[in-house]
C-alpha cells in the first residue's frame, strides 16, 4: 500500500523546478511528521520523490515537499 | 450497440488523463531533462500505453474486438487539451451516479454478522474525512505459516477486547473497610482464555491511585487515598467495571471466515498500529476503513491510496462504473496538504490560496476580515475570483493569452 519514498538530491530539485517553472512551495506537500519522512530522516525542505505502480495508470511519479508541522 | 459501448468505455479515460500525464511529464522531465520539446513529447505519449493496455483488456472483457491502433487513436481523439475543468468534470461524474445508489446506509458483511456502512452514506462520509467513520472494520490477512483456523482464533483472542465487567458474576462494596470486592465467573474466564495476573496488569495501567490485588476468583480494588467516601467508591466501581483486561483496544468483534485458501479476521471496530504488531498478521495486506488511521500509521501516500479503494469498492458494489481516474483526482487533492483533507469548508475548499474563491464557498464575512486583518494579496489567477470581478476566467480559451502584432 505504501510505495516507494526517496529523498531527491539538491540538484535533481533544482532541474525539476525549473521545468515545471514553480516554487517549491507549490509542490504538494508531506508532513515532516509523516511515518516515512521519519523512516527517511528526511528535514524540512527535502524534495521527496515517491515512484507510484498502479495496474490502472502503471508507473507514475510524483513529488512532495517536506513541510514542517504548525 | 457495440459501437456505444466503446464510445462510453472511452469516454471516461480523457479527462484524468489530463492529470496523468501532468504526473508523467513530472517524470519524464526530471528524467530527461536534457531532451528537447519535441521529444519530452513523444515520451509523454508513449508513457500513456499502461492506460491504452487498460482499456484493450475493457474491451476484451466486453467482447469487443476493437484492434489495438483502433483504441489508441481513439484514446488519443478522446484526450482532454489543456485547459478543460478536468475537476469539475470529475465532480460530476462521482456525485451523478452517486444519487442513484441505494439510501440504505447498513450493508451486512460475513454472513450477516458485521453491520457496515455503505452506498452513499460511506462516500459522503470518506469526502468528509472523518476522524472515525461510523462502523470501523478490520480485515486482517494472516502469515502463510499462520494460515489455519486454530492459528487463526488464537489472534482473533489476542485482537479482541474484553472487559471487566464480561467476567464479573458478583460486584460488591465493602462499606466497612471501604474496598470494590469483584467475584468472576469461571466458566467465562475459560471462555474467554483469560489469564487473570495479566488481567491485573493491565488493569493497573489503566486505573490511577488504586491497588488491585487479585485472589483465586475475586479481585479486590482499594483505593490510594485515605478519606474517599462512599460516593467515590461507587464510581470507582462503575469505572473499573469498564475497563479493558485483554485484547486491542478500541476491538469490539471478531469474525473468522474462510476466503478460498485464505483464513481471514473480520473486526468491528479497528486499531491498526497495535494489529499490524501482533505475530502472524501479514501487514502488507491488512485494512482498515479509517482512512486517517491509514494515513496516521503508514504515511500520506497510503492515505491517499486507501482514499481510491475505498471510495472504488463501495460505488463498485452499488453497480456504478465510474472511472477510477475520477478518483485519482479527488484523492490527490484531499493530500494534497500532507493531511487527508474533507472536501469542505474546513479542509479542501477552506486551504484554497485565493481570498475572493474561499469566501465564494462559506463563511464569506470570516475570510473577507481575515484577509483584510492580515493583509492578504488576491492575485486573480483561479478561476472562482475571475468570474466574481468578471475577468475573463482562466479555464478553455480563457487560459490562452495572445497578442495581436502591429
Amino acid at each position: 500500500m505504501v510505495p516507494k519514498h526517496e529523498i531527491l538530491s539538491e540538484d535533481a530539485v533544482k532541474s525539476l523546478l525549473e521545468m515545471l517553472r514553480i516554487t517549491r512551495k507549490e509542490l504538494p506537500k508531506i508532513l515532516e511528521s509523516d511515518v516515512i519522512v521519519k523512516e527517511l530522516n528526511a528535514k524540512e525542505n527535502d524534495v521527496i520523490q515517491i515512484t507510484r505502480n498502479s495496474s490502472l495508470v502503471g508507473k507514475s511519479i510524483y513529488y512532495r515537499v517536506v513541510l514542517k508541522e504548525q | 450497440m457495440a459501437e456505444e459501448k466503446v464510445e462510453k468505455a472511452e469516454e471516461k479515460p480523457q479527462e484524468s488523463a489530463e492529470e496523468d500525464s501532468a504526473e508523467v511529464k513530472i517524470e519524464n522531465k526530471d528524467k530527461e531533462r536534457k531532451t528537447t520539446n519535441l521529444e519530452k513529447n513523444v515520451l509523454i505519449k508513449t508513457d500513456n500505453d499502461a492506460l491504452i493496455n487498460y482499456y484493450e483488456k475493457k474491451a476484451e472483457e466486453a467482447n469487443l474486438t476493437e484492434n489495438r491502433s483502433e483504441l489508441k487513436k481513439r484514446y488519443e481523439k478522446m484526450k482532454y487539451e489543456s485547459g478543460e475543468a478536468i475537476g469539475v468534470i470529475a465532480a460530476q461524474s462521482i456525485a451523478e451516479p452517486a444519487t442513484q445508489t441505494t439510501l440504505q446506509s447498513y450493508h451486512r458483511v460475513s454472513g450477516g454478522k458485521l453491520l457496515t456502512t455503505k452506498g452513499l452514506p460511506r462516500i459522503i462520509e470518506i469526502f468528509d474525512a472523518r476522524a472515525e467513520p461510523k462502523t470501523p472494520m478490520m480485515k486482517i490477512y494472516l502469515e502463510d505459516d499462520h494460515n489455519t483456523k486454530e492459528k487463526a482464533l488464537e489472534i482473533a483472542s489476542i485482537v479482541k477486547e474484553s472487559k471487566l465487567k464480561q467476567i464479573i458474576s458478583e460486584d460488591s462494596l465493602d462499606m466497612v473497610n471501604l474496598k470494590v470486592e469483584i467475584k468472576l465467573d469461571e466458566n467465562q474466564i475459560k471462555n474467554l482464555q483469560i489469564n487473570i495476573d495479566d488481567a491485573v496488569k493491565t488493569m493497573k495501567k489503566n486505573v490511577k491511585n488504586v491497588n488491585i490485588t487479585a485472589e483465586d476468583n475475586v479481585i479486590i480494588i482499594e483505593s490510594k487515598k485515605t478519606n474517599i467516601s462512599i460516593n467515590e467508591l461507587q464510581m470507582l466501581r462503575i469505572k473499573v467495571r469498564e475497563m479493558p483486561i485483554k485484547g486491542t483496544k478500541g476491538v469490539e468483534q471478531c469474525i473468522i471466515e474462510k476466503e478460498g485458501e485464505l483464513w481471514v479476521i473480520y473486526t468491528l471496530g479497528s486499531n491498526l498500529k497495535k494489529v499490524l504488531k501482533i505475530e502472524g498478521v501479514d501487514s502488507k495486506k491488512t485494512t482498515t476503513n479509517n482512512i486517517k488511521e491509514i494515513a496516521s500509521v503508514l504515511g500520506i501516500e497510503a492515505g491517499r491510496s486507501a482514499i481510491i479503494n475505498e471510495v472504488t469498492d463501495t460505488l463498485r458494489e452499488q453497480g456504478v462504473d465510474t472511472d477510477t481516474r475520477h478518483l485519482l483526482l479527488v484523492a490527490d487533492v484531499m493530500a494534497w496538504h500532507g493531511v487527508i483533507d474533507s472536501i469542505g469548508r474546513y479542509g479542501v475548499s477552506g486551504k484554497k490560496k485565493s481570498i475572493l474563491a474561499r469566501a465564494n464557498f462559506e463563511e464569506t464575512i470570516k475570510h473577507l476580515t481575515n484577509a483584510a486583518i492580515g493583509g492578504e494579496t488576491e492575485e486573480f489567477k483561479g478561476i472562482i475570483e475571475n468570474v466574481m470581478v468578471g475577468n475573463l476566467a482562466p479555464v478553455g480559451t480563457g487560459l490562452v493569452k495572445l497578442k495581436l502584432k502591429g
